[in-house]
Order: structure tokens, then C-alpha cells, then sequence
């Protein structure tokens, strides 16, 4: 028998990556993004301006970074920032989003859905339901497509 | 009114009509060529005229030059054939794409002397007939495509080729050939016109495929739809601005322009919406062009309210979809007259249907619909 029967790291391989062809993302330089003032941000929700807050987090997004601790510091503010409203607050603070920081705001309930903490699955299935009231299927479908995640 | 047709239960994935509109060249999803004609018996009935069945698998492309009543057809089998009537018989004659990867969409210029082809290979295959060898030649176009080409589409120039990619990129190439064309001169989309030359990359900044690429009737804008819900339009008039609008709708698998600002785009949505690219360079959604008249609610017997209420835990027995499409649509072409000034448009659909929408009668049925 052959002494290396038992070896199974080499199924362990991406052999994807040695494919010429496969295809590269563009590549986007290390965006200097550093996510939202967390300063900032917290003073604006014990002023109780919590609308203010949630512009800020959502406008300063770090998309185009690669730090992932960037990117996980801004979700945990934003979390915050969501779980501040009142579930009657919620369709009101929405309908003075733009576009744009509608779609922000989707991308941040889906990714906040895959890191579950205590009772914050309701408040953003609340938040999703007002979002795609009037984000439509377009928003949710432009969560899924886009490149650059949050 | 729209005139619906319906060809069976196969979803149609792409059709094309001759010069006279009276026949049909449509793909019921497999490696079949249906050609129907019009006419017979019932006004507006279609009859099976012919199969063309030379395509090892599934055909991806049908195109019918209006003006020499050719048809080219592609396949994920690798190969196009390009179809000629001799004698009331469709023959193929073969082409050699030289790609390794499945061809998905396929055009004839508007001169009618070329064709390309987009593939999986992740390149465009433009093709010409060499008169000495009596042969259809292809010429590739690779760089600096990264993924498959999803659609492709011809200036009125009969030179660039606007192709839309999995890449995310909608780019215009050079597909000037200089054994069937005479020297270009310059658009608005640049100068230097060799072959494979990339003249622009566009991308609105999203991710998703992009679906469908045209340029207008007069060649200054391109637009393309995207699977991020978007429709883009870039103005080469106006300084190469692009302007996209990123919509509340499923995305949009298929588009044509219908006038020099308006396109009429559709998709999974299964209902043709109508945007317009106005005056300050924006992308504006006007109207719906499938809005259903209220139906009145029939007269349901108790026991069929009961029945299914029992199957189905509802009283209401709808399960149809308010739009004349049941499903997505998959093809949309202009029908009477041109992309400048389109009177009717067709589209099919994964239902099997073929619904011609009369833009006429569309106007006065639907309250404020205006197409300019």
C-alpha cells in the first residue's frame, strides 16, 4: 500500500484561486473610511436626537475599507442607534431617509440579523418592515447584489 | 389593446420578428428554432410554420435581419448558424465562434453584413462572410472583459458594439472589420475605431450583472438595466454623464428605447414599465404599462367557498397575477416602427406568452401615460 493513503489535506485546497481565469474583484485602494464619530454619535442619542444619530451612522459607513474591525465597530454603533427608537418612532425616522440611506439602512438590518444579540431580531424585523415600505423589493434585491458590504 | 398570444406552456427565452412582422422566430427554452406565421383562421392566431433543429442544446439568441431575411441563431452548444430561405426551407450554414464556453446572446449590424456574438468565454465574437472562401470568419474581442457577456448591441455606425457583462460593466468596443467596412468617422464616443478597440467602461457604482445594453436611435446614449434594480443611461452629447436610477422594483432582465428619451424596460416584475431619460439628465420612472382593469369579484358558490377554504386556508380563489404576463418577462423587441419612434413593442415571457403592446391604445386606456 502506498505509505500516503491516509493524507487528506490536499481536499482541503482552494483550487480556485491558482485559475487564471478566475475572476478578481476590482480593486478598490484601502478607503482612508474610519465608520462614524463614536463621540459624536453617542452624544446625539443622550441629546435624544436619535434621527441626527442615525444620519450620521449611515452616511459615514465604512464600505471601502478592509479592516474589519473598522466595519464591526460600525455595526455595533449602529445597532445602538436602532435600538434606541421606539417601535412607533421607527416609520417616522424612515420616511426622512433618502434613498440612498434607505438602502444603507437594509444592508445594516440584514447584517445585523446574522449577528443575533438579545431581543434585537424584533426591533429589526421592525425596522425592515418600514424600510421595505418604501425601499420596495428593489432595496432588499440591491442588499444582495451590491459589492461593497457593510 | 394588447393583443395576447400564447404559445404553449414553454417559457419563450428569446424571439425575433421578420421585416413584415408577420412571422415569429422564438425559442420555447431548448435546443428548438419555432418560426409561426400569421394569419389563418382566427384573426391574430398563429400558425407552426417551422422547427429548425440544428442546435445541439439550448438556443440563447435569435436575430432576424429585416432587410435580408436572414436569420442567425446561437446556442450554449458553442456554435451560431445563420439560417437562409431557399425554397420556402430554412438551411443553416455554420459558423466557427472558436469560443470554449456557451454563447448567450448574438446581433446583426444594421447593415446586415456582420453579426457578434457574446459568450461565456468572456469575449465577443464578431463574425463576417469572407466572399473568396465563402465562409463566415469570427474575430474576437477579449480585453478587457473579465466574465461572461450577458448582451450585446450595435451603433447605427455598423462599427462600435455596446456588450454588457457579469462583470458589472456595460463597455462600447470598436467592431470595425476592414474587409466589409469602409473607414468610420468619429462619434461621440471617441476617435481611434481598431478593431477590438475598448472606447468606454461604464458602471453605476452597484454591483449586479448587467442584463441588457442599447444604444438610442441616433447611437449618443447607451443605457442598460441590472440585476440591482437599476436603469443607467450614459450621454455622450453631454459629456459622457451617466445618470442611473436605482428603483423599488425586481430587477429589469430586458429593455428597449422606444423613442430618443424613453425606454420601456421589463423583467421579473412580469409588467413593462416605462422611464425617461428627461431634459436635466435624469433617469425618471413614469409609468406602469399593464395596469389590470378592476375585474368584478365573481359570484363563488358556498360550497366552492368552502372548499377551498379547506385546500387552501383562503376564500379567494386567485392565484393568477394581475399583469397580462404571469411571469417574468424574458424578450422585449420593438414591433412597428423603430427604436426612435417605436408604435408597438412586443415581449415574451416565461409563460409562454407573446403580448404585443399597442402604445396607441395604451395611451388612452392608461390616465396621464404620455411616450416622447
Amino acid at each position: 500500500m502506498a505509505v500516503n493513503t491516509g493524507a487528506k489535506q490536499f481536499r482541503k485546497v482552494d483550487v480556485d484561486q491558482y485559475n487564471e481565469d478566475n475572476y478578481q474583484e476590482d480593486v478598490i485602494e484601502d478607503g482612508l473610511d474610519e465608520g462614524p464619530n463614536e463621540n459624536e454619535v453617542s452624544s446625539l442619542l443622550q441629546a435624544g436626537k436619535n434621527v441626527d444619530a442615525l444620519k450620521v451612522v449611515l452616511k459615514n459607513a465604512p464600505l471601502s475599507t478592509k479592516n474589519q474591525n473598522t466595519k464591526d465597530k460600525a455595526l455595533q454603533l449602529t445597532m445602538r442607534v436602532l435600538t434606541s427608537f421606539r417601535s412607533a418612532e421607527i416609520e417616522k425616522a424612515v420616511n426622512t431617509l433618502d434613498k440612498l440611506e434607505i438602502d444603507m439602512l437594509m444592508k445594516y438590518v440584514y447584517r445585523g440579523f446574522e449577528v443575533p444579540a438579545e431581543g434585537s431580531s424584533a426591533v429589526l424585523l421592525n425596522w425592515h418592515e418600514k424600510a421595505y415600505a418604501k425601499g420596495g423589493l428593489g432595496c432588499i434585491v440591491r442588499v444582495l447584489t451590491d459589492r461593497k458590504h457593510v | 389593446m394588447s393583443q395576447v398570444h400564447s404559445f404553449g406552456i414553454q417559457p419563450i427565452s428569446i424571439h425575433s420578428f421578420n421585416e413584415n412582422h408577420n412571422q415569429i422566430a422564438f425559442s420555447p427554452n431548448n435546443d428548438e428554432v419555432h418560426i409561426y406565421k400569421s394569419g389563418g383562421q382566427t384573426s391574430g392566431g398563429w400558425e407552426k410554420e417551422d422547427v429548425l433543429m440544428e442546435h445541439g442544446q439550448r438556443v440563447t439568441g435569435i436575430d432576424w435581419a429585416p432587410k435580408s431575411n436572414r436569420i442567425v441563431t446561437c446556442g450554449a452548444d458553442r456554435n451560431a448558424y445563420v439560417w437562409t430561405l431557399d425554397s420556402g426551407k430554412w438551411k443553416p450554414t455554420l459558423v466557427i465562434l472558436r469560443i470554449n464556453r456557451a454563447a448567450t446572446c448574438v446581433r446583426w449590424s444594421p447593415m446586415e453584413n456582420k453579426f457578434a456574438v457574446g459568450s461565456g468565454a468572456r469575449l465577443i465574437s464578431v463574425c463576417y462572410f469572407e466572399q473568396e472562401n465563402d465562409w463566415w470568419v469570427s474575430k474576437h474581442i477579449k480585453k478587457p472583459i473579465r466574465s461572461t457577456v450577458t448582451s450585446v448591441d450595435w451603433h447605427p455606425n455598423n462599427c462600435l458594439i455596446a456588450s454588457g457583462s457579469t462583470d458589472f460593466k456595460a463597455r462600447i468596443f470598436s467592431g470595425y472589420i476592414k474587409e466589409v467596412d469602409e473607414k468610420p468617422e468619429a462619434t461621440a464616443w471617441g476617435k481611434k475605431m481598431t478593431f477590438a478597440n475598448l472606447m468606454n467602461e461604464f458602471s453605476n457604482g452597484g454591483g449586479g450583472w448587467v442584463h441588457a445594453v442599447a444604444f438610442s436611435a441616433s447611437g449618443d446614449k447607451l443605457a442598460w438595466v441590472g440585476h440591482d434594480s437599476s436603469v443607467s443611461v450614459v450621454d455622450a452629447q453631454n459629456n459622457m454623464s451617466l445618470a442611473f436610477v436605482k428603483t423599488e422594483f425586481l430587477p429589469f432582465i430586458t429593455f428597449t428605447w422606444v423613442t430618443e428619451n424613453s425606454l420601456v424596460v421589463g423583467g421579473h416584475d412580469c409588467c413593462p414599465l416605462l422611464f425617461n431619460y428627461d431634459d436635466t439628465g435624469k433617469v425618471v420612472f413614469m409609468n406602469k404599462l399593464d395596469i389590470p382593469k378592476e375585474t368584478q369579484t365573481k359570484e363563488i358558490s358556498a360550497m366552492k367557498r368552502f372548499q377551498t377554504l379547506d385546500k387552501r386556508a383562503t376564500t379567494v380563489e386567485d392565484s393568477d397575477l394581475k399583469t397580462l404576463h404571469q411571469n417574468t418577462i424574458t424578450d422585449m423587441t420593438v414591433h412597428t416602427g423603430d427604436r426612435g419612434s417605436a408604435q408597438k413593442i412586443s415581449t415574451t415571457g416565461v409563460d409562454g406568452q407573446m403580448i404585443i403592446w399597442d402604445f396607441k391604445s395604451l395611451e388612452s386606456s392608461i390616465q396621464g401615460l404620455r411616450i416622447s
